[in-house]
């Protein structure tokens, strides 16, 4: 059994999110609104990986992360990979991807665009280019990237 | 081609498709030739924020064609101070007309209402967005006055930050392969989500004097005095970019001026008699395009 394992315990069921970017899973947490909610949650950072050389794990028990969160976790860390863990194995092992469009979880910073002035209207961008998270949006035009990207 | 909302919706060879027309449907925007192209057919000039030239050309052209327009020229008469949405409004009128002129204060605008519309959208002019029509009418121009698009060398002098316009044409006139040559001060310069797309040789300059005579085509845009907290930077900063007829003895006597028009006094009224002064033919050119993009449009074909 490795150090890894021992750190933490398996979880019965819930998701294990592993190969976060180091340094991430604090943002992970924050932007999956996960602090606060009743369920055990442990996150692990700087943990020494094979195949990167470091990174931060989390794990939630009793919760399995839907398809928006899984969204989200995409754009703070592209090369994470969520398994889905029910009575201690993993049922689903999902490789995210960024998708070509970006709706409904992050904001368009220009205030004077559309889709932060109309009823039901929400935001939507385009990805350019998946380094540094390009993204642009498709009404406005508003060009972003990674460090200014603000989510809903 | 179903909407316009952008010039980038639009590709090099149907822009000049759209001049080419434009170019035959002169004698009818002059009036000298009729047609009935339209006829039976409807436009809806939807304006939530007053814009005279751009609402009145797309109302004449559309009748020059045998057409008719229905619409509004400011919200104030509309739902839209009961709270209605753009949407809404959209869903209404597209389903009273046969295309669909918007004009709106917020970016983004024109891309919504595509979005929800059966019938065209034409992107009157969204904010500080796009005004695809307007590029459309600059580059007819730029084409009837030197004869073509490509391998021009082109000035734009002004207000090139916050000009809608020019930043739409220089990514429009890049594609045509133009040398640009952006001359303002410093806090008015081209912005760089601008000048980062540009594929061809460009360059900026503080003052006119020094680009002047290798120009085909001047480009003039008005500096706005809200933009200077200091009404003495503004006076300073507008009265070094004012073109007059003595600055324009260095020109080519080919070389043409341009401008989107209301002019306040950024060209002295001593330019307008020579033969450099293109931007009331360039107004008028308003129609012509509006005509072959509406036929287009509207008329199928």
């Amino acid at each position: 059994m490795s150090d890894n394992l021992l750190r933490v315990q398996p979880i019965r069921n819930g998701t294990v999110i592993d190969h976060i970017k180091a340094g991430r899973g604090k943002k992970v947490l924050d932007i999956l609104s996960l602090r606060g909610s009743d369920t055990t949650i442990s996150l692990l950072i700087n943990v020494q990986s094979k195949i990167q050389e470091r990174k931060d794990i989390i794990k939630i028990e009793d919760r399995e992360l839907n398809e928006i969160e899984i969204e989200k976790l995409a754009l703070l860390s592209p090369n994470a990979i969520v398994n889905i863990i029910r009575n201690y194995s993993v049922a689903e092992k999902i490789k995210i991807e960024i998708p070509e469009f970006i709706s409904e979880i992050v904001h368009c910073p220009n205030e004077n665009c559309i889709c932060n002035n109309e009823r039901g209207v929400s935001t939507n961008f385009k990805l350019l280019s998946e380094e540094n998270l390009h993204i642009k949006c498709t009404y406005c035009g508003r060009k972003m990237d990674e460090e200014n990207i603000n989510f809903i | 081609m179903k909407h316009i909302v952008s010039i980038e919706d639009l590709d090099n060879k149907s822009i000049m498709s759209l001049l080419k027309r434009a170019r035959e449907l002169l004698p009818v925007a002059e009036g000298k030739k009729k047609s009935d192209k339209l006829k039976g057919k409807i436009l809806s000039t939807c304006f939530f924020e007053p814009s005279t030239r751009t609402r009145l050309s797309f109302e004449s052209a559309m009748q020059r064609l045998g057409g008719s327009c229905i619409g509004f020229a400011d919200p104030s008469a509309t739902s839209h101070l009961k709270g209605e949405t753009l949407s809404d409004a959209i869903r209404m009128v597209s389903g009273y007309s046969d295309a669909v002129v918007l004009r709106h204060p917020r970016e983004g605008a024109a891309k919504l209402a595509s979005e929800i519309s059966d019938v065209p959208i034409i992107n009157g002019g969204d904010g500080a967005g796009q005004h695809p029509t307007q590029t459309l009418l600059d580059l007819f121009t730029i084409k009837e006055e030197m004869g073509k698009l490509e391998n021009l060398k082109v000035g734009m002098i002004g207000d090139l930050r916050y000009g809608r316009t020019v930043h739409s044409l220089s990514q429009a006139l890049d594609r045509f392969n133009t040398e640009l040559h952006f001359i303002s001060p410093e806090s008015l310069a081209m912005p760089e989500h601008v000048t980062d797309e540009l594929t061809n040789n460009w360059s900026t300059h503080q003052d006119l004097e020094s680009v002047l005579s290798e120009l085909d085509v001047l480009y003039v845009t008005r500096i706005q005095k809200e933009r200077f907290p200091d009404v003495e930077d503004y006076k300073r900063v507008a009265g070094a970019y004012r073109i007059n007829s003595e600055l324009l003895n260095n020109a080519k006597p080919k070389m043409r001026i341009l401008h989107p028009l209301p002019r306040v006094d950024e060209i002295s009224t001593n330019v307008d008699n020579t033969k450099h002064a293109a931007y009331f033919r360039q107004a008028f050119n308003g129609i012509p395009v509006r005509m072959a993009l509406l036929e287009k449009l509207i008329g199928g074909k």
